[in-house]
C-alpha cells in the first residue's frame, strides 16, 4: 500500500489535535529522556569508574574488604579502617618482586577536596584510562615540604593559580573548623584534567602532612607543640604511617604470589587487592542496581505509551465524522487502522527526537555540576549502539500500543454506515 | 449521449400504497419506472455502446436484526447520466439504502446492481475500490475532514483512487480549483481551515469532492437539510449542472418535496411501522 496518503493524513490529523497531543508527547518525551538518561549515565559512570586507575597491579592497605580499600584509596570515598606502619611500607617497597610502590596518606581536606600525601612516584606511576600517565598543565610536581599540586577540577573550581596560598583543613568534609592555618601551602603545580578522581584531590608530600600534624597527636593542635614552616624544614619528617600504597610488580605473573604474601604479612594485617578485580566487583554491585533502575525507567516509558493509547482511544469518539467521510470516499478499513498506527509511531519518533535534544541539553547543563559535586565526568558524546537500540524500541513499542486503537478502528470502520450524524 | 433531465417533466401524480406481506408499505409514484426485465444487467452492450445503468435494485429488503421488521425498497433503475429523487420521511430507511448502494452494508435480500456489477459478488475490498473509483458521496452535514483544507478535502478522492485522478482534466489540482470556483467557494478560503466555512460553503465543498474525477454516481443524503431556502436551490442547481456536464448520475435522498421539481424522476420510500 502506498504510504504517502495515510502518512500525510496522519500528520495533518496530529497537527489538528496538537493541543491535547502536546501533553501526551511531553509525557512520552520526559519518560524517554529518563530512559535514555539512565542508560547514558550508566555507561558514563561505568567508563568513569573503570578508567579511574590502570597500570597499578596491587593496592595495599590495612586489612579490610577490597571494595572499601578501592573506594578510599582510588575514589577518595569513605575512610580507611586503619593505617600501615611506615616500616611495613619500607619492607614492601624493598621486596624483590616489587617494581615500584607509591605511598598514599589520606585524612585531611582542602575546601571539600581530599588531600593526598604521596611522593613523586605518584606522578611517575599512576595511570588512568588506557594506560595514560598524569601530566602537569602548569608548574612542577611538589618539591618543598609546603608545596601543593592541585587536581584539574580543584584548580578550576577554586580559581587557583600557581603560587597561590592554600590552607589545608584537618579531617574531611567541605567545612572544617580546624585549619592548618599556621602552615600555608604554595601551589607549585596544577595537573591536566583526567576525568578521574585525580582531578578532585590535592597532592602534597608525606613530609608536608607530617609537618602540619606535628603537635596534633590528640586530634587538636597543642599550643607550643606545633611547628612553624621554618622549624619544619629543619626536622626529620619521616612519617609514622601511611594509609595505602599503590604497587607495580616487576613481572605480572608474580602478582598473585605477591598478593598472597602481603595478605599473610607477619608484622601487621594487610590487604592487597587487584584493582581490576575490585573495579569489576564494584561494577557488578552497582550494575545490578542500575539494571533495576533501567528496568523501572522502561516501565515508565511503557506507562506513558499506554497513556498515549488511552488518549487516542478517547479521541476516537471525536473522529467518527472523519472516519465516516474517509470510508464513504473509498478508504479501506486497513487505511483507517494504519492512520492510528502511523500517528502513534509519529508521536513516538517526535518524542524520541525531543528526548535526545532534551537529554543533550541536560547533560550540557548538569555535566559541570555533576563533576563538581560527585566527581562524575559526564560529557556529550554520540549515542552508542545500545542507546540507539533503546531509542529504536520506543517507536516499535508505540506501534504495538497503537495496534489497540487501530484494531478497534479497523473493526468499527468495517461496520461503518452511511452518514456522519450517528451519535451512537 | 442521451439527453439529460428532459425525458419526463415532473408532474404531480397520485400516490398509491401497495400492501406488502411485512405490513410494510411502499409508496411508488412512478410504477412505470420498475425494472425492465430485458435490460442487460452486467456489462456494456457491445452493439449499442450503452453504459450499464448506474443503479438497479430489485426486491431489495433489509433487516437490522433477524427478528425485526424488514425495510422493503421500491425497485429502481437509474440509467447512467440521469438523476433520481428519492423522497422519504425520516425512519424510512434512506440512509440504510445508501449504505447498501455504496457497499457499507451487505445486501441481505434482493438484487442490487451498481454500475453493471452485482453487489453480492463484490468483496468488501473490491467495493471499497469501486467506491473510491466510481462513487461520490454527500452527507447531510459534517462532510469535511476537519484537518484538511477545502482544497485538500476536494482532492481526497483523487488521492484515494488513481482512476479518479486520471479522469480529472487538465490536472487534479486544476479541476479541484475549477470546481471550488464553480461552486462559489471564495479563493481566500481554499487553504484555510474548513471550520471557517459556513454550512452552505461546507456542503458545496462536499459537492466539489463528490464531483471531482467525474464519478459515475453521486449519492447525496439530505445534502440541503441544514441550508436555508435560497442556498438550497442554489446548491441543487450547482450540483446538477456540474453533474450533467460530467455525465454523472445523482441519487438524491430527501424528505424535502420542494427539491423534487429539479428531478425528472422521483420515487417515494415507504414508512416502516
Amino acid at each position: 500500500m502506498n504510504l504517502r496518503l495515510p502518512l500525510s493524513l496522519a500528520l495533518a490529523s496530529l497537527w489538528h489535535r496538537r493541543g491535547i497531543l502536546t501533553l501526551v508527547t511531553l509525557t512520552l518525551t520526559l519518560s524517554v529522556t529518563l530512559l535514555l538518561g539512565v542508560q547514558y549515565l550508566r555507561s558514563e559512570v561505568r567508563h568513569s569508574f573503570t578508567s579511574a586507575i590502570s597500570g597499578t597491579d596491587l593496592i595495599v592497605g590495612a586489612r579490610s574488604g577490597q571494595l572499601n580499600l578501592l573506594l578510599y584509596s582510588v575514589f577518595h570515598l569513605g575512610n580507611a579502617t586503619n593505617n600501615i606502619h611506615w616500616s611495613s611500607y619500607q619492607t614492601l617497597r624493598d621486596m624483590g618482586t616489587v617494581d615500584w610502590a607509591v605511598p598514599l596518606s589520606l585524612g585531611d581536606s582542602y575546601r571539600g577536596y581530599r588531600v593526598v600525601g604521596t611522593d613523586e612516584g605518584f606522578l611517575k606511576h599512576y595511570r588512568y584510562g588506557n594506560d595514560r600517565p598524569l601530566q602537569l598543565a602548569a608548574g612542577a610536581w611538589f618539591d618543598d615540604v609546603f608545596d601543593v599540586v592541585l587536581g584539574a577540577s580543584v584548580a578550576r573550581e577554586l580559581r587557583h593559580r600557581l603560587d597561590d596560598q592554600v590552607i589545608l583543613a584537618h579531617g574531611g568534609g567541605a567545612t572544617s573548623f580546624l585549619k592548618h592555618d599556621q602552615t600555608p601551602f604554595r601551589v607549585s603545580g596544577i595537573l591536566a584534567p583526567t576525568g578521574t578522581p585525580v582531578d578532585r584531590a590535592v597532592y602534597v608530600s608525606l613530609q608536608g602532612l607530617e609537618a602540619i600534624h606535628t603537635g596534633w597527636e590528640a586530634g587538636v593542635p597543642r599550643p607550643g607543640r606545633t611547628l612553624s614552616a621554618d622549624q619544619a624544614r629543619q626536622q626529620d619528617l619521616t612519617p609514622q604511617a601511611i594509609t595505602a600504597a599503590l604497587v607495580g610488580v616487576e613481572r605480572k605473573v608474580l602478582t598473585f604470589r605477591l598478593q598472597r604474601r602481603l595478605n599473610e604479612f607477619a608484622d601487621e594485617p594487610l590487604s592487597a587487592i587487584l584493582p581490576g578485580v575490585a573495579l569489576s566487583e564494584l561494577w557488578r554491585i552497582m550494575g545490578q542496581f542500575e539494571t533495576a533502575l533501567l528496568g523501572i525507567t522502561g516501565f515508565v516509558v511503557v506507562t506513558s505509551l499506554v497513556g498515549l493509547a488511552a488518549v487516542l482511544l478517547t479521541l476516537q469518539v471525536h473522529r467518527k465524522q472523519e472516519i465516516a467521510i474517509l470510508r464513504a470516499t473509498g478508504a479501506s478499513p486497513t487505511l483507517i487502522a494504519l492512520l492510528y498506527i502511523l500517528e502513534c509511531a509519529a508521536l513516538a519518533i517526535l518524542a524520541c527526537l525531543l528526548a535526545v535534544l532534551l537529554g543533550g541539553l541536560l547533560i550540557a547543563v548538569a555535566g559541570p555540576w555533576l563533576l563538581h559535586h560527585y566527581g562524575l565526568h559526564l560529557q556529550l558524546r554520540p549515542l552508542d549502539v545500545t542507546e540507539w537500540l533503546i531509542l529504536a524500541c520506543v517507536p516499535l513499542a508505540a506501534v504495538l500500543v497503537g495496534l489497540i486503537p487501530a484494531a478497534r478502528a479497523w473493526w468499527r470502520s468495517r461496520t461503518q454506515h452511511f452518514g456522519t450524524t450517528s451519535t451512537e | 449521449m442521451r439527453p439529460v433531465l428532459s425525458r419526463q417533466p415532473p408532474k404531480p401524480k397520485p400516490q398509491y400504497a401497495l400492501p406488502c406481506n411485512d405490513q410494510t408499505f411502499i409508496n411508488v409514484d412512478k410504477p412505470s419506472y420498475r425494472i425492465n426485465e430485458t435490460t442487460n444487467m452486467t456489462l456494456t452492450d457491445p452493439l449499442t455502446q450503452q453504459p450499464p445503468p448506474a443503479l438497479q435494485c430489485r426486491d431489495l429488503a433489509f433487516r437490522w436484526d433477524a427478528q425485526g421488521p424488514a425495510i422493503r425498497y421500491p425497485d429502481i433503475e437509474l440509467p447512467q447520466g440521469e438523476h433520481l429523487f428519492l423522497r422519504g420521511a425520516s425512519g424510512s430507511g434512506k440512509s440504510t439504502l445508501l449504505s447498501l448502494i455504496c457497499g457499507l452494508s451487505a445486501v441481505q435480500q434482493g438484487q442490487l446492481t451498481l454500475l453493471g456489477q452485482d453487489a453480492r459478488q463484490l468483496s468488501r475490498g473490491r467495493f471499497d475500490r469501486l467506491r473510491a473509483d466510481r462513487l461520490g458521496v454527500i452527507f447531510q452535514q459534517f462532510n469535511l475532514v476537519p484537518y484538511l483544507s477545502p482544497l485538500a478535502n476536494t482532492l481526497l478522492p483523487c488521492r484515494l483512487s488513481a482512476r479518479r485522478r486520471q479522469r480529472t482534466a487538465p490536472s487534479a489540482q486544476a479541476e479541484a480549483e475549477a470546481l471550488l470556483a464553480a461552486l462559489a467557494i471564495p479563493t481566500r478560503h481554499w487553504h484555510r481551515p474548513v471550520t471557517e466555512l459556513s454550512v452552505g460553503q461546507q456542503q458545496r465543498v462536499a459537492a466539489a469532492r463528490a464531483l471531482i474525477g467525474s464519478p459515475a454516481l453521486i449519492l447525496a443524503d439530505e445534502p440541503t437539510s441544514a441550508l436555508d431556502r435560497e442556498n438550497r436551490d442554489r446548491f441543487i442547481q450547482l450540483l446538477l449542472t456540474q453533474a450533467n456536464s460530467r455525465q454523472t448520475s445523482v441519487l438524491l435522498v430527501s424528505h424535502d418535496d420542494t427539491l423534487a421539481r429539479n428531478f425528472a424522476t422521483q420515487l417515494t420510500l415507504g414508512d416502516c411501522p
